[in-house]
């Protein structure tokens, strides 16, 4: 199962195993790691599960589609940056095996 | 854990409590929880249930807001399928509907809310339905067969996202609203009338200014809804969907201040410093908008979860937040910021006619107070920033199109 680095802002990590299929919202929720509001339950309506994905893993992760649903929610997310994603729409694959994803310093 | 360890009880098991329950183990409260839940299930996320559930797409486990393993390694005790029937003040105890009694240090009320009941003859024949629970939804979702005919008693959100997905699943939908349009206590008419003219388009029957006189039935079964003016709706079954009542009855029997919900303070603190009031059984501050109001949800429910979770800790609070809705009908997303309290004019940003459009709700001064937007995200997100910031603009910067939201919020 790929292992997920969830890091808080204030540099506590988490490492936790995620299934493939689940999204990365979906690994920080069910483990309970702070930091990771979803408060629309993954429906890319609220943009509370705003993470920086990690240099080494952008390539792969990729960034949101110009236009997109999830693009039009970063544009006013907190404290976005160029390498900002909606957690909940980034669906966990074998190759995110030590994906790390860092946390903004708030949710709202 | 010993015995001697302080004890959190929350007595209500949705998504209020048990968000609460996890926002206390992430601050660090490291002592007893309780979660009494009155459903036999564990805390669940509601939104889906007149969506996805319907259709077919959510299932139990992907409704549950943290799944069962989590309760065993937070340690957190859950009590579902039982009520908590009286709270001692004095002793600190609430007494379960088993007879069991838990003392308690911290009370967390997050009783919510439950479905306004319309006095009618009829009301007890099968297939009158309601959509709170699960087990609601999946009444529903029973009658909801190919070519059944389906009343939706009340045009609110619940009833509109009902319809949409009655609609899509091959129902027949006669909306039945009381007042002159849909959305009539939540929305302007301008949406109103596009929302209308939505489900029309496709193919929901709309009845406005409709009284509800009675439902007929034969057999035990419900046949129609009979009008005030003496028409029958034939239908298989009826959703009645017409607003909620907070569940503030208990607070109410142990003294606490309510006023249409349990009166709480932005700590989401009652009038007795050892119990706290979450969700929507909550008459709560809005700083924002300088007044009292029960807010009916998601959002509200979890910021006042971290409210409460945060006083207990001694940690400082989340900062007060726009309160904010959403509701998914067809491929139709509504994302509501603010609330237009007291609003005297409304600008249009975007294209009614395309179905991609926001309402900015102007107070006198111009200060922007709401906004309602259709398909348009980033008018919502910009918009709530908006709102925080108690932003002035006038109609016409909002209603251009060549200034972007950026530059708008900015």
């Amino acid at each position: 199962m790929p292992r997920i680095t969830y890091i808080e802002y204030n540099g506590t990590e988490h490492t936790v195993d995620v299934p493939v299929g689940k999204s990365v919202m979906q690994g920080a929720i069910e483990n309970n790691i702070p930091g990771i509001d979803a408060d629309c339950g993954g429906e890319c309506a609220c943009a509370t599960c705003h993470v920086y994905v990690d240099e080494a893993w952008l390539g792969l992760v990729g960034l949101p589609t110009p236009g997109s649903q999830e693009a039009s929610m970063l544009s006013f997310a907190a404290v976005t940056q160029p390498d900002s994603r909606l957690s909940c729409q980034i669906n966990v694959t074998q190759a995110m095996d030590g994906l790390i994803v860092r946390m903004p310093e708030g949710q709202h | 854990m010993s015995d001697q360890s302080r004890h959190i009880v929350i007595v209500g098991g949705g998504h209020a409590g048990g968000s609460a329950a996890a926002v206390l183990r992430q601050l660090g409260w490291q002592e007893r929880i309780t979660i009494v839940g009155e459903e036999p299930l564990l805390p669940y996320q509601r939104p889906p249930l007149s969506k996805q559930w319907l259709s077919g797409e959510a299932t139990e486990e992907t409704l549950w807001l943290r799944p069962e393993k989590f309760y065993a390694d937070a340690t957190i005790d859950t009590r579902l399928g039982l009520r908590v029937t009286r709270i001692d003040r004095a002793a600190k105890t609430v007494t379960l509907s088993d007879e069991v009694m838990l003392t308690y240090d911290y009370l967390i009320l997050a009783t919510g809310a439950r479905p306004r009941k319309l006095p009618l003859p009829g009301s007890d024949l099968h297939g009158v339905l309601e959509l709170r629970t699960v087990a609601d939804a999946e009444a529903l979702k029973a009658a909801l067969t190919q070519g059944a005919r389906l009343a939706v008693i009340g045009g609110g959100y619940i009833g509109l996202e009902a319809a949409a997905s009655a609609k899509s699943l091959g129902a027949e939908v006669t909306i039945i609203e009381r007042e002159a349009r849909v959305l009539a206590r939540v929305a302007c008419p301008l949406l109103s009338e596009f929302f209308e003219t939505f489900h029309r388009d496709r193919g929901a029957v709309i009845e406005v200014n409709a009284q509800v006189a009675g439902l007929e039935g034969e057999g035990g079964r419900i046949t129609g809804v009979r009008l005030g003016d003496g028409r029958v709706i034939p239908c298989d079954a009826a959703l009645i969907g017409v607003g909620a009542v907070p569940n503030d009855e208990l607070a109410r029997d142990a003294g606490l201040s309510c006023d249409g919900g349990i009166v709480v303070s932005l700590e989401a603190r009652t009038d007795d410093p050892a119990i706290f009031a979450i969700g929507d059984c909550t008459r709560r501050p809005l700083p924002l908008y300088d007044r009292m109001w029960r807010l009916e949800s998601v959002p509200n429910a979890l910021e006042q979860a971290k409210q409460a979770a945060s006083a207990i800790c001694g940690k400082p609070g989340p900062a007060p937040e726009v309160p904010w809705f959403w509701s998914d009908q067809y491929e139709l997303r509504l994302q509501i910021a603010g609330i237009p309290f007291d609003a005297t004019d409304i600008a249009v940003r975007g294209s009614v006619a395309e179905g991609k459009f926001a309402l900015f709700h102007l107070g006198a001064d111009g200060t922007v107070l709401a906004v309602e937007a259709v398909n348009a995200s980033m008018e919502f997100m910009g918009g709530r920033r908006i709102i925080q910031r108690r932003k002035k603009l006038s109609r016409a910067q909002i209603e251009d199109m060549a200034v972007s939201m950026q530059q708008l919020a900015a």
